[in-house]
Order: C-alpha cells, then sequence, then structure tokens
C-alpha cells in the first residue's frame, strides 16, 4: 500500500512538473512580446521595458524557467496584470465557492445517478431501463451553459423563485437561494454520467456467480442487489468519477458564467478577456493540482472500495 | 446482438476484404439497435440543411436591420430577430456549417492522430508504451474545456485553432481505444504470418490491424464528434468562438444572453439546435457501441 502510493504520488509530481512546462512554454509561444500586448500600442519604449524587467522577461529563457518553477514551488503565482494583487491571494478568495459548487453537485449525481443507474440494471430492457438510459443521454447532451440558461429561465426570470445573479453569502437563506439552481445545473449532468456507469458496472457484476449464489442460498433479492451486486460495481463507478471530475471542472466555468456566481470559472474568464498573463498562468497550475489531487484521492479510493486491489 | 466481430473470440466471418468486412460489421450494429438509426437519420438532416444553408435561408444572415430588431417569432421571421435586426433562422442554418465543420474537423483530426499514437505505443510496447500512455493520462485528466480554452485564447480564434484546439484535447481517448485491439493483435497468427511473408510494420499496422479496430474508432468518432459540437459551441459562448459577424450557435447564444430578460428566443432557438445535433449524435454513438462491443452495455 504505502509502496503503490509513494509511487502514485511520484507520478503526480510528475505530472505536475509536465503541466508547470507546458504552461511554461504556452504562455512564451504566444506571437507578439507580453508586454506589449499588455501594455497595448500606444505604449512608450520605457514601459515596455520596465514591465519586461517587472515580469522577468529580459532574463534568458532557461532562467526565466528556473525562476518560474522555482515561484511556483514556493506558491509565489506572481501579481495580477489588472488587480495587482498576488495571484494566489485572488485563487485562494474565489476557492471555496468553485469547491462549494462541484461538491455539492457530485454529491447530488451520486444521490441520484447511483440509485437510479441500479434501478435501469435490474429492469434490464424495460420502461426503467429505457428511460433512464435515453434521459441520461439527454443530460450528456446538454452543453452546460445551455441546460443552465434554461434553468435561469425557467425558475429565475419565468417562476422569480431565486435570484438571476447567484452569489449570496451570509445567511442560509441567501446561501440556499444562490447555490440551488449552479448546483442542480451540475448536478443533472454528473447524475446523467453516473446512472450510465453504475448501469452498466451493474450490468456486468449481476452475471457474476457469486450472485447467484447469493440468490440460490436465500438471500433476499434487494440485499443481493444493494449489498452483495452494488458494493462491487462500485469500483468502475469511482474511477469514472475521478476522471469526471476533470469535466466538471469545465462544466462548472461555464455555469459560474451564466450564474454570474463568483468562482475559477468568473476568474479565469476575466483574465483571459484583460491578458492577465500570470493570472492564466496561476489558474493552470491550480487546474492541475486539483486535477493531481483528485487523481490521488480517487485511487486510495479505489482501495478502500476494494480490499482486493492489491496496489501494485 | 448477433454479429460477431474482431475483437471478439470465437467464430471469424468469412473476410473477403477488410472493406467489406468494415461495412458488414458498421452495417449489422445499426441494425442490432434501432436508436442508432433515429440518430443518424436527424443528423444527417442537420448536414443537408447547412449544405443547402444558403439556398434555403429566407433572409441573409449578416443583414442589419434596425427596424426589425428584437422582433419575436412570427410569419415572417419563423425564430424571431435579434438585437440587429439580423433574422434567427437563417442565422441558425448558417451557423450549423461552423458547427459541422469544426465537429467533423476535429474529430477526423483527433481520430487519426490518436490512432497512430495509440497503434504506434501498443505495437511498439515497454517503455515507449508506458511513456506514452502517461502522456496521454495526463492529458486526459485535464478539463478538456479549460485546455481548449487556453490554448485557443493564446493562439487566437481562428477556424483552424479552434480546431486544432478540440482536436488536441480528444486524442487521448482514440489512442487507447487503438492500442488495446493493437496489443491483443500482435500476438495472433495472421501477424506472424505476415511478418513471415517479410512485410513491413506499417504494412502490417494499416493493411491488417486497422481494418480491425477501425469500427471501435469510428463508433468512438461519433461520441466524440457530439463532444467537439458541445465545445465549440462553449467556447464560442465564452467568446472565443469564430469571430463575428460569422454565426455561430455558441456566438449567437453569447449575444442573446445580454437581453435574456425580455427576449428569450434569442437563446432558446441556438440551444435547440446545439441540443438536437449532440443528442442525435449521442443517439447513434451509443446505440452503435452497444451493438459493437456487447461487453460495454452502454457504458457512460
Amino acid at each position: 500500500m504505502t509502496a503503490f502510493l509513494i509511487r502514485r504520488l511520484g507520478f503526480a509530481l510528475i505530472t505536475l512538473f509536465a503541466v508547470l512546462t507546458l504552461v511554461f512554454v504556452l504562455v512564451r509561444i504566444v506571437p507578439g512580446d507580453p508586454a506589449q500586448v499588455i501594455l497595448g500600442d500606444q505604449a512608450s519604449r520605457e514601459a515596455i521595458e520596465a514591465l519586461r524587467e517587472r515580469l522577468g522577461l529580459n532574463l534568458p529563457l532557461h532562467q526565466q524557467y528556473a525562476v518560474f518553477l522555482w515561484g511556483a514551488l514556493k506558491g509565489d503565482w506572481g501579481v495580477s496584470m489588472i488587480s495587482g494583487r498576488p495571484v494566489i491571494q485572488e485563487v485562494l478568495n474565489v476557492l471555496p465557492w468553485t469547491i462549494e459548487l462541484t461538491l455539492l453537485s457530485l454529491v447530488m449525481g451520486i444521490a441520484v445517478g447511483v440509485p437510479l443507474g441500479v434501478a435501469a440494471a435490474v429492469r434490464r430492457n424495460r420502461f426503467t431501463d429505457y428511460a433512464a438510459r435515453i434521459g441520461s443521454l439527454l443530460g450528456l447532451s446538454f452543453p452546460p451553459f445551455v441546460s443552465a440558461l434554461l434553468l435561469l429561465l425557467a425558475f429565475a426570470i419565468g417562476l422569480r423563485w431565486f435570484p438571476v445573479i447567484s452569489g449570496g453569502r451570509g445567511s442560509f437563506d441567501a446561501w440556499y437561494q444562490s447555490i440551488t439552481l449552479p448546483a442542480i445545473n451540475l448536478g443533472i449532468i454528473s447524475a446523467a454520467y453516473i446512472t450510465r456507469v453504475t448501469r452498466s458496472a451493474m450490468l456486468e457484476v449481476l452475471q457474476e456467480d457469486y450472485v447467484r449464489t447469493a440468490r440460490a442460498k436465500g438471500v433476499p433479492w434487494v440485499v443481493v442487489v444493494w449489498r452483495h451486486a452494488l458494493r462491487n460495481a462500485l469500483i468502475p463507478v469511482i474511477t469514472i468519477i475521478g476522471l469526471y471530475l476533470g469535466i466538471l471542472i469545465g462544466n462548472s466555468v461555464l455555469t459560474e458564467i451564466v450564474f454570474s456566481r463568483p468562482g475559477l470559472g468568473k476568474l479565469i474568464i476575466g483574465a483571459l478577456n484583460q491578458r492577465d498573463y500570470p493570472m492564466l498562468q496561476g489558474m493552470m497550475v491550480i487546474y492541475t493540482l486539483v486535477v493531481v489531487v483528485v487523481n490521488l484521492a480517487t485511487d486510495i479510493a479505489y482501495g478502500i472500495a476494494d480490499p482486493r486491489v492489491k496496489f501494485q | 446482438m448477433t454479429d460477431t466481430l474482431a475483437t471478439s473470440p470465437g467464430p471469424s466471418p468469412p473476410r473477403r476484404s477488410p472493406a467489406l468486412y468494415l461495412w458488414r460489421s458498421v452495417l449489422s450494429a445499426f441494425n442490432a439497435n434501432k436508436t442508432s438509426w433515429v440518430g443518424l437519420v436527424i443528423f444527417l438532416i442537420v448536414v443537408v440543411l447547412a449544405i443547402l444553408a444558403p439556398l434555403i435561408a429566407p433572409q441573409d444572415p449578416l443583414e442589419q436591420n434596425v427596424l426589425e430588431r428584437l422582433k419575436p417569432p412570427s410569419a415572417e421571421f419563423w425564430f424571431g430577430t435579434d438585437n440587429f435586426g439580423r433574422d434567427i433562422l437563417s442565422r441558425l442554418l448558417v451557423g450549423a456549417r461552423i458547427s459541422l465543420v469544426i465537429g467533423i474537423a476535429s474529430t477526423l483530426l483527433a481520430m487519426i492522430g490518436g490512432s497512430i499514437i495509440g497503434m504506434f505505443a501498443g505495437w511498439r510496447g515497454g517503455r515507449i508504451d508506458t511513456i506514452i500512455m502517461q502522456v496521454m493520462d495526463i492529458l486526459l485528466a485535464f478539463p478538456s474545456l479549460i485546455l481548449g480554452l487556453i490554448i485557443v485564447a493564446m493562439l487566437g480564434p481562428s477556424l483552424l485553432n479552434i480546431i486544432v484546439a478540440i482536436a488536441l484535447t480528444s486524442i487521448p481517448p482514440f489512442a487507447r481505444i487503438a492500442r488495446a485491439p493493437t496489443i491483443a493483435m500482435k500476438e495472433r497468427e495472421f501477424v506472424d504470418a505476415c511478418r513471415a511473408l517479410g512485410f513491413s510494420d506499417l504494412r502490417i499496422l494499416a493493411g491488417h490491424i486497422l481494418p480491425n479496430i477501425l469500427p471501435e474508432i469510428l463508433v468512438m468518432g461519433s461520441l466524440w464528434m457530439a463532444n467537439a459540437i458541445r465545445t465549440e459551441a462553449s467556447l464560442a459562448f465564452i467568446g472565443l468562438g469564430v469571430k463575428p459577424p460569422t454565426p455561430t450557435w455558441g456566438g449567437m447564444i453569447r449575444e442573446g444572453f445580454e437581453n435574456i430578460l425580455d427576449s428569450s428566443w434569442l437563446v432558446l432557438a441556438p440551444s435547440a439546435a446545439i441540443l438536437i445535433v449532440v443528442f442525435a449524435l449521442n443517439l447513434l454513438g451509443d446505440g452503435l457501441r452497444d451493438a459493437i462491443d456487447p461487453k460495454l452495455k452502454g457504458e457512460g
């Protein structure tokens, strides 16, 4: 177990290093001088030189790379060109909003998707199954901003149950009002994914010998399904949820924009629109960190769900 | 699901030519699952509409008309008009071309790139295989929308850059699909026979292994095309689509979003268009995949 974790950790570190390098290269192959781009065509030569110096762009490339890596390690990701505040501070300010939203929607997705997937597998090729399959396929077909817009139109603009701009904090009421629609939006898509994976994993497990044995010795069908079969079906489900988190993070960007909700999504779009390069670099690093941590957590969850996993 | 395919053991169908074999397996996959037909028909209708767009569009999609701005759907403007008085139906029809071109081109690119990478990794095996697949895993784990967004933001939102960015984010799944059967197949007797005959690696891979994994790659292609069209729309919604005034569905929603409080048709029509195309492709791919690999049983 320990050896396995160390290897996974090593892989995570290599991933992080690779992405940091990619970020470094990407930002530097942009056509044109970043300092020029930031300051615009009207900027004086001196101003551009000063900014180049401040951004460290006057150093040789390998030194820039060393400075960049060392900074990333220390948590010093530079200063936002727009707000003048440290990138890491800006990121940490909005991170709770995004984490709250994605975790809540994931919980909703699991709460709806797992039972639905099990029900569809148990009633294979009957109405429940077809409804679950078509429904989840439809859920997967929604671009997240389209479903968000429809929710916004129906429940915030049409029925006026929720505010159109959702950034409420302070009281439980304000919180609940502001998070419900965004969380439902992401939750529907999560549920669609999880339903499909649970269904196919359950179908596979229900054909196993031990399921037949359990039934033969008189274990009630409900217990067989929910205890014997589901426990084993959970392993692929966890894998897919881990992979899906990457998609979920992308989807949260679009959701945050539609609902005007603070979070990483609004931050990255703002940085894109204003060509805030240090901010973009920082965002890439934080996204990579999240992905790496999630992958690691998935591996560990894998071991907990299935004691047979030998962590090779 | 009575068809027998290369990836499953058991009696193989008589093989006359790879092309014939491919055609037969695709056809039998279609017949095994009726929903794929529904998806295919809807998708083909959209393709035909997109091709005929300049002929059948009732108005000029770019012509602005201040007198007719923000008109709700009517007999004259079926889906209403936008903020500049442009006919939404005409813009939808022409916008379909961008969605389809980007969807098809980026998926083709990813299919070709991913298959080559996956087959190469599987064929070579060993350390090269491990390294390539770990790189693919990293790419796969990264949020594709964020990756696409950053690439397009860096390179600039042109048609070609968008296609390349979306293709890059969808290479890893194709590499995975191409790799596994390559590994399984390189141990088979017919590959040994090819080697004994002195065929080059390239000839064995292209002529004898590729046809066997092609059905699976094509099926995944339709699912990833759905994904590509969704990603293109998302990028356009963020403002990283093909530059205005060229109509794109995501861009139309972006523009309509500003007037969402009183003119909801601005976002509803393009939303429905995206949803219909993506859902049709998903129906197509999902049904086919079910038939092609009975083990998967419609995994998401």
